[in-house]
């Protein structure tokens, strides 16, 4: 039992993680807090997929240090045990870059909608919508009587 | 030079949308012919390859000479060979048809318009030239991100629209990654043709069971599959027109084409049969999918809105021939990609021309637009034979092959829905094309009493929204008539020998 919770605590940090973000896309209103659901969803996919670069008995951050060999020697020694799996390093590098390129233009694309709907609540936005299709003017932008 | 034309195919579009801005930063009208002159590159290196792999088979292109599983290897088969013929055409006509629309929608900003045109092209072109799994997700991710970035300028409820893309579409484009996350730990391998290799040894590993239910349900989200269509109708109904052309025909294909690619090359297709049920579920969600999308499609009044409901049941059916794993219907399915890209693209065009001369997108308003724009309307009438499935447009030949497709397979329920689809459609469009056509002018008010026919104006859409009109409604014809030899050259090829 321990060792199904206990041993493996990172990947239940990573689910938790998940389902927050999840839960914030779908339950919360404001459109803001939306987004930053969906940034905490690709950061637990991010987080799952550096550990799984992690290797048993010690092994130490995939960078080579060449005073350990010489520069002439250094292909020949590198024992692998030793480095952790640098690929997943590099490829959640390239999420990274892709999950913020995309909080940039959901934020550009909630900038426009403040500038139309002068509000980020979804139900407000939904509401204002409703009067626009039905041809009302909406309550938000009706002059104060 | 010729030896490196896969990575041309990427790199070009690329490096243009990156000097786009700089150009358009000075010489804002030299935008347009600089993305046009970018994009014939593409589109001759992917003339090149089809040519290239029907002579002499598959090839595959090593990035930067390193060899795979380390490197990312370019693999061009017969489905990619295809596909890039597919998205390079319909991107340089796009780009064509994007100017006068353009010019109203994008208002001083059309260098950013011609920008996020060629990265989405370059992404495109990416998904379906690549044979490693994490450089699809790189690709995924830029055809996305610059889609979200068109469709944002669009008209009312462009803006929601959009969010509601972003965050449905990211949640599919992780779901891929945790996919790819989950097939990588189990084997260490990212190279589709590699993987194939390592992972019929361990199809009852959970992790492997479970890393194919992520992929399948991210490219699902983004295909736009029941019912996880819901962000389609609205994202491509309020697009502004210069960009649903591009978008629309082509994203939901080339999410098709990967869902093609993780059933049959990266898992054998015994896998979702045997391993998974899964060919079963995607056949009756493409049922409900064809069922909801003509049912929703007869509600609209908006024709934009009711060719979105209607792409929605164009899915249904790719979905539907690939999960009756059998050679007629994945032959069906894969022509119907193709015959359905250029269905779509000639519907969209058409709509833009007809909204671009003022005419609106209200089908109740439609009146005598084939004396006002007659080669436009002849346009839409072809595309809506092909939808409905009548000879020789290539709507018909693709039918034909799904159905023998549920036929063999004993599916009749998915034989009587595509039929009864094509129904459907039929009264979709041909309620269109009898207001166009038939229907007796309203009275506006003033007096009719003197002249029966009035000298109604020619007004036909302008020249370089009626090149990609002509070209893609004889496009239909000709795939249509040519469609035994399409089949026989490439798409049989492309299907696996095992069927």
């Amino acid at each position: 039992m321990t060792e199904y919770f206990l041993a493996k605590y990172n990947f239940w940090i990573y689910v938790v993680l998940m389902m927050i973000g999840l839960y914030a896309m779908m339950g919360k209103r404001n459109l803001v807090k939306k987004l930053i659901g969906m940034n905490i969803f690709q950061t637990s996919i991010i987080l799952l997929f550096v550990s799984a670069g992690v290797k048993k008995g010690g092994a130490t951050v995939p960078i080579l240090r060449h005073s350990d060999y010489g520069p002439e020697h250094a292909e020949h020694l590198i024992r692998v045990a030793d480095y952790l799996n640098p690929l997943p390093h590099v490829l959640m590098l390239t999420a990274i870059v892709v999950s913020i390129a995309t909080t940039g233009v959901a934020l550009a694309t909630l900038i426009l909608i403040y500038k139309r709907y002068n509000t980020l609540e979804e139900d407000e936005i939904m509401a204002i919508r409703k009067d626009i299709r039905s041809y009302k003017t909406p309550r938000i932008l009706r002059s104060k009587d | 030079m010729i030896d490196q034309l896969p990575a041309l195919i990427i790199v070009a579009p690329m490096l243009g949308a990156f000097l786009t801005p700089i150009i358009g930063w000075r010489y804002q009208h030299l935008c347009y012919p600089w993305t046009l002159l970018v994009l014939t590159i593409p589109l001759y290196s992917a003339v090149g390859a089809l040519f290239k792999v029907i002579r002499s088979g598959p090839f595959g292109y090593n990035l930067g000479g390193w060899a795979p599983p380390w490197g990312i290897e370019y693999r061009i088969d017969y489905l990619s060979a295809i596909m890039l013929v597919l998205i390079a055409t319909i991107g340089f006509l796009a780009a064509v048809n994007a100017r006068p629309a353009g010019k109203t929608e994008f208002k001083g900003k059309e260098a950013q318009l011609y920008t996020l045109f060629l990265l989405q092209i370059t992404g495109l072109l990416g998904i379906v030239i690549t044979g490693d799994l994490f450089n699809i997700f790189v690709f995924l991710e830029i055809t996305s991100l610059s889609g979200y970035g068109l469709i944002a300028h669009g008209e009312e409820g462009a803006p929601m629209a959009t969010f509601n893309y972003i965050i449905i579409g990211t949640i599919g484009a992780s779901f891929y990654l945790l996919g790819v996350g989950y097939l990588y730990m189990a084997t260490g391998s990212l190279n589709i043709a590699d993987l194939a290799t390592i992972l019929p040894a361990l199809y009852h590993s959970k992790m492997i069971l479970v890393g194919f239910a992520f992929f399948t349900t991210g490219v699902a989200i983004k295909m736009g599959l029941f019912p996880l269509h819901i962000w389609m109708p609205d994202a491509y109904t309020t697009a502004p027109n210069s960009v649903s052309t591009l978008i629309a025909p082509l994203m939901t294909k080339v999410a098709a084409y990967l869902m093609i690619r993780i059933l049959f090359t990266l898992f054998a297709p015994d896998f979702a049969i045997s391993v998974v049920p899964v060919a079963t579920i995607l056949g009756w969600l493409a049922v409900i999918a064809i069922i909801v999308g003509g049912v929703k499609a007869l509600a609209q009044t908006d024709i934009k809105r009711m060719v979105a409901y209607i792409m929605v049941a164009e899915v249904g059916y790719i979905v539907m021939g690939i999960s009756v794993m059998n050679r007629a219907g994945l032959t069906g399915a894969i022509l119907h990609i193709i015959n359905d890209a250029c269905m779509i693209f000639c519907l969209f065009l058409t709509i833009g021309a007809i909204s671009h001369r003022g005419h609106g997108r209200e089908i109740n308003h439609f009146q005598n637009l084939s004396k006002k724009m007659p080669l436009t309307m002849a346009a839409f009438v072809i595309a809506a034979l092909s939808m409905c499935g009548i000879p020789p447009a290539c709507g018909f030949f693709s039918k034909w092959y799904l159905i023998m497709g549920m036929i063999t397979a004993g599916q009749w329920i998915f034989a009587a829905t595509l039929l009864g689809s094509s129904l459907i459609n039929a009264v979709l469009f041909f309620r269109i094309i009898e207001k166009a056509y038939l229907a007796p002018p309203e009275s506006q008010g003033h007096n009719h009493t003197d002249h029966e026919a009035e000298e109604i104006e020619r007004n036909d859409a302008p020249l370089s929204m009626m090149i990609p009109i002509i070209m893609s409604a004889l496009a239909i014809l000709l795939l249509g008539l040519f469609s035994g030899k399409i089949i026989d050259a490439v798409i049989q090829h492309a299907v696996p020998a095992i069927f």
